[in-house]
């Protein structure tokens, strides 16, 4: 039977009263949101936190998806399957629809949440990949106040990010730009596990040619998760397969994966490539008005 | 920690340690010995339970996060000693042989039913496929989801 450690245990009313909470258990407290990747990690006591500071209770202020301008905002309570499930943000973005389909199970969809899955920061999370695909922006709230950091920037190493001890993620915003597909392309071993590998792509086509690209891996130890040099190649470019597959080749070739029992590292190289590849073909394949290529 | 859980409709307060786990709150504590309890590692659903309403793993939600919220279990489904529709459906089809994912396959079954009263064969097994069973490959287990989709539907139709 696995047993976490003892803790204090602690419900935030509010996000105020959560930086509070923070700062009054000082850094060996920790927030608990879906609690699907902390809670596994303390049965294990791979994690062994003082004090838990629940913000499940915050789905009135962290809960909300909504477009704001020209961003769609999603708060960091999003649960995967509010976003799975959420129409304006998956018809935007079609990449959220295809990555909430296959991250965990429909059961653990229910609790696990966005800002949790960024914030673990795990080297394989799907939404990091998505995010940075993205080109997503984090607001993060501490006692001074809130301050925006690119997702590109946010994850500094596994399981590290950008948040303090003493701050909380609250947002995710994704810039909303006309002509824009997008797609994820995931190989896992079975329903309901994490990726071997996994590619998101957003492109924006303009006057034909691909004026913007988003290029986000995960599993196989991309930096940041995303690919800039595989971007870089399809600017300007007309969209097309032997565009795409040279993209992938790049985007391969840029990436460190390592073996592990979800496998090899040159099969999971060889993922990098195809599953950019295809990504990048769906991703141009919903671009709104596009001619199928 | 004082907490108060509403389990089947009925208030539960006791004294817990913040760490204990809503599955055994609800076994040790409570005796509703219904849930079960299998793999520890959020993976095989045994452990599935509604809170408000939705299908969790009871496994990996402490039973503080529960507090002032109602769960319900397998214990709670019939209802004035006539049993739900899901449970007919289990027992009519052959939906299970040792029975040890079944309180969670119903839980899940009827929260599937509860938002699309019909559902095809790819949404149930899509609705399940976080919950494992050794014994039926399943067959048998979306052939009982399907029979109380279309009992429910012939109940209305009667009414
Ligand atoms: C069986 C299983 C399969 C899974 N499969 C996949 C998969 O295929 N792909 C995938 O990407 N993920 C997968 N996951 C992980 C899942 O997506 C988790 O829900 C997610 O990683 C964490 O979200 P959470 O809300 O549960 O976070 P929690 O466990 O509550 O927290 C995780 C970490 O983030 C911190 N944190 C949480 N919210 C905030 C916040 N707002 N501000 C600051 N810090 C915060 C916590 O302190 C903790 O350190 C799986 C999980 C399980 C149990
Ligand atoms: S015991 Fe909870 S998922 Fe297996
Ligand atoms: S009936 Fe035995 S595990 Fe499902």
């Amino acid at each position: 039977m696995q047993v976490p450690a003892k803790f204090e245990y602690e419900r935030a009313d509010s996000v105020p009263h959560a930086l509070q909470l923070l700062e009054r258990y000082g850094p060996e407290a920790r927030i608990v949101a879906g609690g699907h990747s902390l809670i596994p990690m303390m049965k294990l006591r791979l994690a062994q936190p003082e004090a838990l500071i629940d913000i499940n209770g915050l789905a009135s202020e962290l809960g909300r998806i909504a477009v704001e301008g020209d961003e769609l905002a999603i708060g960091a309570l999003v649960r995967h399957a509010e976003l799975l499930d959420d129409v304006t943000a998956t018809d935007l973005f079609p990449i959220f629809r295809d990555a909430e389909r296959v991250i965990a199970d429909p059961i653990v969809r229910h609790r696990g949440t966005v800002g949790g899955s960024l914030c673990q920061g795990d080297p394989s999370e799907d939404l990091s990949a998505v995010f940075a695909a993205l080109r997503a922006t984090a607001v993060i709230q501490g006692p001074g106040g809130t301050r925006t950091v690119p997702v590109r920037q946010f994850h500094q190493g596994p399981y590290e990010t950008a948040v303090e001890p003493n701050e909380l993620l609250i947002q995710l915003r994704v810039p909303i730009t006309p002509g824009t597909g997008s797609a994820y392309e995931k190989v896992e071993r079975r329903v309901g596990d994490w990726p071997v590998a996994a590619a998101g792509a957003v492109i924006t086509v303009s006057d034909g040619v691909i004026a913007q690209a988003g290029i986000g891996l995960t599993a196989v130890g991309a930096e940041h998760f995303c690919a800039p040099e595989a971007e870089q190649h399809l600017i300007g470019r007309a969209p097309g397969e032997e565009v795409f597959a040279e993209a992938g080749r790049i985007a391969a070739e840029h990436c460190e994966p390592h073996s592990d029992q979800r496998g090899p590292a040159d099969y999971k190289r060889h993922l990098a490539a195809e599953l950019t590849r295809r990504a990048l073909a769906r991703a141009n394949r919903n671009v709104p008005g596009s001619a199928t290529v | 920690m004082r907490i108060t859980v509403t389990v089947n409709g009925q208030p539960y307060t006791r004294e817990v340690e913040p760490r204990l786990l809503l599955v055994h709150f609800l076994r040790d504590e409570l005796g509703l010995t219904g849930t079960h309890w299998g793999c520890d590692t959020s993976n095989c659903g045994v452990c599935t339970v509604q809170l408000d309403g939705v299908p969790v793993k009871s496994c990996t939600v402490l039973a503080v996060m529960a507090d002032g919220r109602e769960v319900t279990t397998v214990e709670g489904l019939e209802r004035d000693g006539e049993l739900d529709a899901v449970q007919k459906g289990f027992v009519e089809c052959h939906g299970l042989q040792c029975g040890f994912c079944t309180p969670g396959m119903l839980l899940t079954a009827r929260w599937l039913l509860d938002r699309n009263p019909d559902p095809d064969e790819g949404q149930i097994r899509e609705a399940i496929s976080g919950q494992l069973c050794r014994c039926t490959g399943y067959e048998n287990i979306v052939r009982s989801i399907r029979w109380a989709a279309d009992a429910s539907h012939s109940q209305e139709a009667r009414q």
